[in-house]
């Protein structure tokens, strides 16, 4: 139906809204996780914090999961190749994951306020440390990380972890924990009320602001940064390798994309939008409106990135003719194909049924709430 | 280039999570269907007791849940995170299943299962009845996905070499679907996790049985689990012996290995019920055989030979010779496609290149190989024998002692007699563990079976993992291994503890350590563990 170059555009987009989803679903209760020591000071408070995302958690957590499938369905070559050569940085947040499910369904379980306290950290940490190094990882891959392939197509990769945790890349990592805690924090708006509610409304602004400037100071640095080039290769739509192309380094031109076609300049401008429209409805404890403002900012700036980039997808420090591209790092026609229609299928079934989920769950969570379920609520 | 160290701490990597993620898919594959019926008898009598028997075995079902969840994130990440060339070489199949099984199951099970916990109150009875058995479906659906995705390893239909892209492509889309290695392996998996639910709750009802408290609730669960552990045992068997057959088709190294088969038989073949088997000697000391069973079992006919080990290591010596060419055709395909000799070569022995890409293990050039090589290559071609010898017999040994255990208690429970029946309490009691090493055995005699191989036939496993040092591997398995343990240690704590407490924990003030009223208000849990004797 659609042809092949036509499918690796399609799943370049497809990519993107799925890390937009993981971002706005996963991200609200990871912000809620990263925000629980402070904005709840009682048991009770955490766990009006806790339930708020009670019945969601799992379901959310289900946007990283397929992320992660579909990554490796449709670009089979960056699931091999990123998850191989940032091998401990994958380790820290699948490690740091580890504490959510049994953070939620443990920590309740028990009265011992040690066992409750000890699990308040655990979520904290499967909630910020994920949210950090994703960014950590997106702001080395705008830098290029460094890997090649050998005759066998084996890829090899050769820098260390800590090179990872450079400032640029930490930076990026504290982009996105701001916009996940101001998202959480705009949830927390809309599902509790009283002190939690209040407190979270100050984080909203706080991490909103924070947000807004990472994402202007990375802006001003991506401009100067060493950005990719295509110089010659395969066309879009050829079955391909991806070492068979010639790539050049130049400066400023990740923002090549946006100079060809100014439309684009709506992405982080939506970014910036859509923070400052968070942070007004959130002074105004306005929390659906300002939820949604932080879904578009997210949007935007994971579109920027992703746009900035374009084609390329994990360019190669080391060997630039080795980078991964949206024409190169694809699966076959037939699976792109077939995926694709999984996907149109699919994914209004699953927003249909979340979204009759939280329906369902809608209300504010409140400490009476609590007090009155204690033997079934976490 | 690849570490050896590296591949085999690796494949222990996988191996340890992939067992340990297992120790919890059973249960919630079995105590979801299992929920689903005591709701379904709740809706249909009004019985409250039905109700406070979903809710309490729904908290043990939660406990283990959690960690199912935990662990699934590690299995999702870890193909390419150790195992980058297999990503690479397959993932064109191979994650098509994994995308599918997040869009098609995960997603209708997580969501679910958070309204199946919290949303008593906000649904009407008949909407929680559908939310149970979506989630249900849910984790069953994720079950056919992912032995769909591990069928295609064992069996890989439907895929083609692609020499541009050097990697395998999907062929069809349907042979994948319909692996009937893929089929098979799905029912005979999901009934072991049926199995698995049947004995956890009636072990832990015969606990109260024995304990004489909350009767009535422990009768009634009781009755379900005998009822649905005969069905789920039987199911087992038949259905283990369809995936045996499956596996005579598609795999004969795997099953002359855990036959021991070490010479070819005239048909039909012997079962050997017991047996030692020498690796060195090639040959099983103390064999006790039942005349003709194996063969009529394996293949469906009194006339078809099985192949012992001595007769497919001939096949195996032939293929691997044959692949060898297709290997070196290939790499002088990728310096010249025009190559025409090489794209000849290539056509007539690409069915073999898996087969000498075991090569690759000695010689880095398999056209140099010598006959050393090629012998030993053959030699790693058949899977260790005394490992899936004994897996296998443990399996179907305890097999038969579940489906043994059903029969009794379903013959109790119809006849109202397991009450007087403190033997058959104290063994559902005492055999709780043995689905978990039922079905770990079970993995080993899948997977190790499946050894040299990834993907059998296409990808030997010393090919298959990641460019990284043992050291790096190794650390990831402590870590690994540290938070394994120490998650256990919560996960089994939190067990017992509420297994002990029973419905009790439910708060709603009518059962064993409630009576007294001496429960007080506000606590969740706590305050019984000091009763409790």
């Amino acid at each position: 139906m659609f042809d092949y170059e036509i499918l690796k555009l399609i799943w370049w987009l497809l990519v993107g809204v799925l890390l937009v989803g993981f971002a706005v679903m996963d991200g609200h209760d990871m912000g809620m996780g990263s925000l629980l020591p402070f904005v709840a000071r009682t048991d009770s408070e955490r766990r009006v914090m806790i339930n708020s995302v009670a019945p969601h958690w799992d379901g959310n957590q289900v946007w990283f999961i397929t992320a992660g499938g579909a990554i490796f369905a449709a670009w089979p070559m960056v699931y091999a190749t990123a998850f191989s050569g940032l091998y401990f940085a994958l380790m820290a947040v699948l490690w740091a994951l580890f504490f959510r499910p049994v953070g939620f369904d443990y920590r309740s379980k028990v009265h011992d306020p040690r066992w409750r306290t000890a699990w308040d950290w655990g979520l904290f940490v499967g909630s910020a440390v994920p949210a950090l190094l994703f960014g950590v990882a997106l702001g080395n891959v705008l830098q290029g990380v460094p890997f090649h392939y050998d005759d066998d197509m084996r890829s090899i990769y050769t820098g260390t972890f800590w090179a990872l945790l450079n400032p640029f890349a930490l930076l990026a990592g504290v982009v996105s924990l701001a916009m996940i805690v101001f998202h959480g924090a705009n949830y927390l708006i809309v599902r509790t009320e009283g002190d939690v509610q209040r407190r979270a409304a100050r984080a909203s602004l706080i991490f909103g602001v924070l947000m807004m400037t990472g994402f202007a100071v990375c802006g001003l640095l991506v401009a100067g940064m060493q950005g990719y080039v295509q110089v010659s290769g395969p066309e879009a739509g050829a079955v391909q390798s991806p070492v068979g192309k010639v790539v050049e380094l130049q400066a400023g031109a990740w923002l090549g994309n946006f100079a060809k076609l100014p439309l684009l300049w709506l992405f982080p401008a939506l970014g910036f939008l859509g923070g400052v429209a968070g942070v007004l409805f959130a002074a105004r404890m306005k929390g659906v409106h300002a939820f949604v403002a932080s879904s578009v900012a997210m949007l935007g700036i994971i579109f920027t990135v992703g746009i900035a980039m374009f084609p390329f997808v994990l360019p190669s420090s080391s060997d630039p003719g080795h980078s991964l591209t949206a024409w190169d790092c694809v699966s076959s026609e037939r699976t792109l194909d077939i995926m694709f229609w999984v996907a149109l299928i699919m994914t209004p079934i699953v927003l249909s049924y979340t979204a009759w989920a939280y329906r369902v769950m809608r209300g504010k969570i409140t400490i009476a709430h609590i007090e009155a379920n204690d033997h079934s609520v976490y | 280039m690849i570490d050896p160290g590296a591949v085999d701490l690796a494949r222990l990597q996988f191996a340890i999570t992939a067992l340990y993620h297992f120790l919890f898919v059973p249960l919630t594959l079995g105590m979801t269907f299992m929920l689903a019926i005591m709701e379904t008898v709740y809706v249909m009598t009004g019985k409250k007791v039905y109700l406070d028997m979903t809710k309490f075995w729904g908290k043990l079902f939660g406990i283990n849940f959690a960690l199912g969840v935990t662990t699934g994130l590690t299995m999702e990440f870890q193909f390419g995170t150790n195992w980058a060339y297999y990503s690479h070489y397959v993932g064109d199949i191979f994650g098509a299943p994994l995308a599918i099984e997040g869009l098609l199951a995960f997603f209708l099970e997580s969501t679910m299962v958070g309204l199946f916990f919290f949303g008593w109150d906000r649904l009407s009875k008949g909407g929680h009845l559908v939310v149970t058995y979506l989630v249900a479906i849910g984790s069953n659906l994720s079950a056919v996905l992912i032995l769909i995705a591990n069928g295609w390893m064992q069996n890989p239909v439907g895929a083609e070499f692609n020499p541009i892209t050097m990697r395998m492509e999907m062929a069809s889309f349907w042979d994948l679907v319909f692996n009937p290695a893929a089929q098979a392996k799905f029912v005979h998996t999901v009934s072991s996790g049926y199995v698995t639910a049947a004995v956890f709750v009636l072990g832990i009802s015969s606990w109260y049985l024995l304990k004489k408290r909350d009767l009535d609730f422990a009768r009634r669960s009781f009755r379900i689990a005998a009822a649905f552990g005969l069905a789920s045992a039987l199911s087992v068997i038949v259905l283990g012996d369809e995936s045996g057959y499956a596996v005579t088709e598609h795999q004969q190294t795997k099953l002359a290995a855990m036959e021991g088969m070490w010479h070819t038989e005239a048909a039909p073949a012997g079962f050997t019920v017991f047996g030692i088997p020498d690796e060195a000697a090639r040959t099983n000391h103390g064999e006790v055989k039942i005349p003709f069973a194996l063969g009529l079992l394996a293949t469906r006919s009194a006339s078809t030979e099985l192949p012992g080990i001595d007769r497919l290591e001939v096949t195996l010596k032939q293929r691997i010779e044959n692949g060898a060419l297709a290997v070196a055709a290939l790499e002088s395909l990728r310096k010249d496609k025009a190559d025409a000799e090489a794209q000849a070569q290539f056509a007539a022995h690409k069915v073999d290149l898996g087969y000498g890409l075991l090569l690759k293990k000695y010689i880095d050039d398999v056209t140099q190989a010598t006959p050393e090589m090629v012998a030993k290559a053959v030699d790693d071609a058949i899977p260790p024998v005394a490992p899936l010898f004994w897996s296998f017999r443990v399996m179907v040994l305890l097999g038969f002692l579940f489906l043994a255990l059903f029969v009794i208690a379903f013959w109790a429970s119809a006849r109202n007699s397991f009450e007087q029946k403190p033997w058959l309490l104290r063994w559902a009691l005492w055999f709780i563990p043995m689905p978990w090493v039922a079905t770990q055995v079970g993995w080993i005699v899948a997977e190790v079976g499946r050894q040299p191989w990834t993907v059998h036939g296409v990808l030997p496993t010393h090919l298959s993992a990641s460019t990284l040092t043992s050291g790096e591997v190794m650390l990831s398995l402590a870590g690994f291994f540290t938070f394994y343990t120490l998650l256990l240690i919560a996960e089994l704590y939190l067990m017992f503890k509420y297994a002990r407490l029973g419905p009790s924990s439910l708060g709603t003030g009518q059962y064993h350590h409630e009576a007294g009223g001496a429960i007080p208000s506000g606590a969740v849990a706590a305050p019984v563990s000091g009763k409790e004797a």
